[in-house]
């Protein structure tokens, strides 16, 4: 039963697609650096010298492996299933996302790029990326949505202090989306010293498997991690969705151990009207946006539509296309927290456990909270915890009507 | 040998590629954001634009996320959209405009989602009663060309792709394999807008894919002067002017001004050849 799936799972094929999904919706000017990127990776995957850079930068840079923590106080309150937290937010950085950068700057250094873009919602992959340019002196460009950059100015400032330049985007609701679309605007002009490092498991191939793969040492990690610490897998695997790299990472190891139920939680925002969330699998439909075909928010004529989260980081309209794979084949469920339970497991957490979550990862913390109360004591739990909140402080500030500058 | 004559849509174009030839100059490829400021306006400009010298009306359709484009057309986009201008929208107007006696080919720009939605069937389908030639996707290569191609095949509808500066020698052949109508050649890495001067390397591009083709071959993104016209005249079969003008739609508004100041542009552009 071990993997016993896993080894016939084998996505994507050599074209990019998860089944229906993924492919390489881009213009031809980036076609022939996808398919060279595609080559430069599978080199890499097969080069045990590379490997071994990355696995010694995670273990001595990045401070894997990340712990598991038991929340005692929040099982016992809660009074179900114990939950158990993988400890994203302990990695170098704040999140979940460096795992990701550090494999891909040294493939802009196997691929002599002197310069690095990337795209950013919620900062923590903007902060990722400017981390391990400033490690390799490389010059970095982050490109963020205006609005993002309002509500998350401690990562606008902590980019800067790490030598990277912000662009802030103002074209269309001045999000995640937007900032994609700046940053493969750049990509598509300087072609010749730039890699892109893409943040999550979106975009055209290879963008989508490479980001899972270098991601996938979360679930590794905490599989083994739960077989040591209870002797056994966890019953349910909880991790927030925005493009879904942090679920991705967990999931992976899992797909496997088909009693591990595997749980996305997307932004349920504040309401079920289009532009009042980014619930994609409960309202989205099939759709090609940003490379991949997948889940997209739009409308009836095909135009994308706005979307709303508390968390920047969930707040997109359109979902990675391996998501949209897995829970075809009924692999994995998607469920969704608005942005007032998120807030309330921020708080539950932060007062119960001393552990202040990212809000995206309040999303499946409080997933977490509602699926314990229907389980018994003797089940378990694991949650992603893929970023710390500190960069939300302002943000949680606001809705509590504190002004932070006023204390 | 992609025989452009096979297809009925291809042939409006040919015939506007062999006439240009003829008179010894390039075919003038005109875009505009159908629904930038208004479907009027755009009615307004094709029509004018069929008596200043333009050989095919490009027709870009509003996309919420147009990521191969540059500011000028992002904004023109916006514009529309604020509109409520819909792919069908577009189909309507060159429908109206085939009601008038446009005789010019019209090819779309378009973003694949909303071709995706409507229906890749149902779009080949109605594009052609509209009275569409030809449509490139901006956002789909070759590799997933399988998408629309059988099905613009079976309608009768041109295929149009890119073809970039970073294009190989090897993805080329599989390119022009899928095309009709006419190759239309990205002058430079980048998105679309304009810029001063041309792009090294573009004369040697037309020539790469000559030899593979005898398609007409038209250059675009970053066109926006008449030297430059002039220019790639010399060597390719037609100029695609896009930024240039939608940034003087831009700016005019939706007035009677705007159409006569941009008509006066584009006459700038083609002005040469009407002359002779």
């Amino acid at each position: 039963m071990e993997n016993g799936q896993t080894s016939t799972y084998n996505v994507p094929d050599n074209t990019g697609h998860f089944g229906i999904y993924g492919g390489r919706f881009a213009s031809e000017t980036l076609m022939p650096l996808l398919a060279g990127l595609a080559r430069e990776y599978e080199a890499a995957k097969a080069d045990a010298g590379f490997q071994e850079e990355l696995s010694g930068l995670l273990r001595d840079y990045v401070g894997r492996p990340t712990p598991i923590s038991f929340a005692k106080r929040l099982s016992d309150y809660v009074g179900g299933a114990r939950i158990f937290l993988k400890r994203e937010d302990l990695a170098h950085t704040g999140a979940h996302k460096i795992n990701n950068t550090m494999g891909q700057v040294l493939l802009a250094r196997r691929m002599n790029k002197r310069r690095i873009i990337a795209e950013t919602g919620a900062g923590q992959h903007g902060v990722a990326a400017a981390t391990v340019s400033a490690l390799f002196g490389l010059e970095c460009e982050v490109f963020m949505g205006a609005e993002d950059m309002r509500r998350q100015r401690l990562n606008v400032f902590r980019m800067r202090l790490l030598g990277a330049k912000v662009t802030a985007v103002h074209s269309g609701a001045k999000t995640l989306k937007d900032a994609i679309n700046e940053a493969m605007r750049d990509w598509i002009t300087r072609v010749d010293d730039t890699y892109y490092i893409f943040g999550s498991v979106l975009g055209p191939h290879p963008y989508p498997m490479i980001v899972r793969d270098f991601q996938s040492v979360i679930g590794k990690e905490a599989r083994a991690q739960m077989q040591e610490e209870i002797g056994r897998l966890p019953d349910v695997c909880v991790a927030c969705v925005g493009g879904g790299s942090n679920a991705m990472g967990l999931f992976h190891a899992f797909l496997g151990d088909d009693n591990v139920r595997l749980v996305g939680v997307e932004a349920g925002g504040r309401g079920t009207g289009l532009g009042e969330h980014a619930a994609r699998f409960r309202s989205g439909r099939l759709g090609v946006l940003q490379g991949a075909k997948s889940y997209v928010l739009q409308d009836e004529d095909g135009q994308i539509a706005p979307t709303h989260s508390i968390s920047a980081g969930l707040d997109y309209a359109s979902v990675g296309p391996e998501h949209s794979y897995l829970r075809d084949l009924g692999r994995t469920e998607y469920t969704v927290a608005s942005d007032s339970q998120a807030l309330e497991a921020f708080h539950l957490l932060s007062r119960l456990e001393g552990i202040m979550p990212a809000l995206e990862s309040a999303h499946a913390v409080a997933e977490a909270l509602s699926l314990a109360k229907t389980m018994a004591k003797d089940e378990v739990i694991l949650v992603n915890l893929s970023g710390r909140g500190d960069k939300d402080v302002h943000t949680v500030a606001e809705t509590m009507g504190v002004d932070i500058g006023a204390i | 040998m992609n025989g452009c004559n096979h297809n009925p849509r291809a042939s409006r174009i040919h015939r506007a590629f062999a006439s240009a030839k003829e008179q010894q100059r390039p075919a003038f490829v005109a875009y505009v954001t159908c629904g930038d400021p208004t479907l009027d306006r755009t009615r307004q400009l094709a029509v004018e634009f069929a008596g200043a010298g333009v050989d095919i009306l490009e027709l870009g359709v509003p996309f919420t996320d147009p990521m191969a484009d540059g500011t000028a057309n992002q904004e023109a986009a916006l514009r529309a959209l604020a509109n409520g201008v819909t792919l069908r929208h577009v189909l309507q107007t060159t429908e109206a405009l085939r009601g008038r006696g446009l005789e010019l080919p019209v090819v779309l720009f378009t973003y694949y989602n909303p071709v995706f939605v409507y229906g890749v069937e149902k779009f080949a389908a109605d594009a052609v009663s509209a009275g569409v030639d030809g449509v490139l996707l901006v956002d789909v290569p070759v590799e997933e060309a399988q998408e629309f191609k059988p099905a613009f095949d079976h309608a009768g509808l041109a295929t149009i792709f890119l073809v970039a500066p970073t294009t190989d020698d090897r993805r080329l052949p599989h390119i022009l394999g899928l095309t009709n109508g006419f190759v239309y050649c990205v002058s430079r890495s980048g998105v679309t807008g304009e810029r001063n001067g041309l792009a090294s390397g573009i004369r040697e591009n037309v020539a790469r894919i000559r030899r593979l083709t005898q398609l007409p071959v038209a250059v675009g993104f970053g066109i926006s002067s008449r030297e430059q016209v002039r220019e790639i005249g010399q060597f390719a079969d037609g100029v695609v002017v896009g930024s240039a003008i939608v940034r003087r739609i831009g700016e005019g508004g939706d007035t009677d001004e705007m159409v006569c100041r941009v008509t006066e542009f584009v006459r700038t552009l083609t002005g040469q050849f009407i002359g002779g």
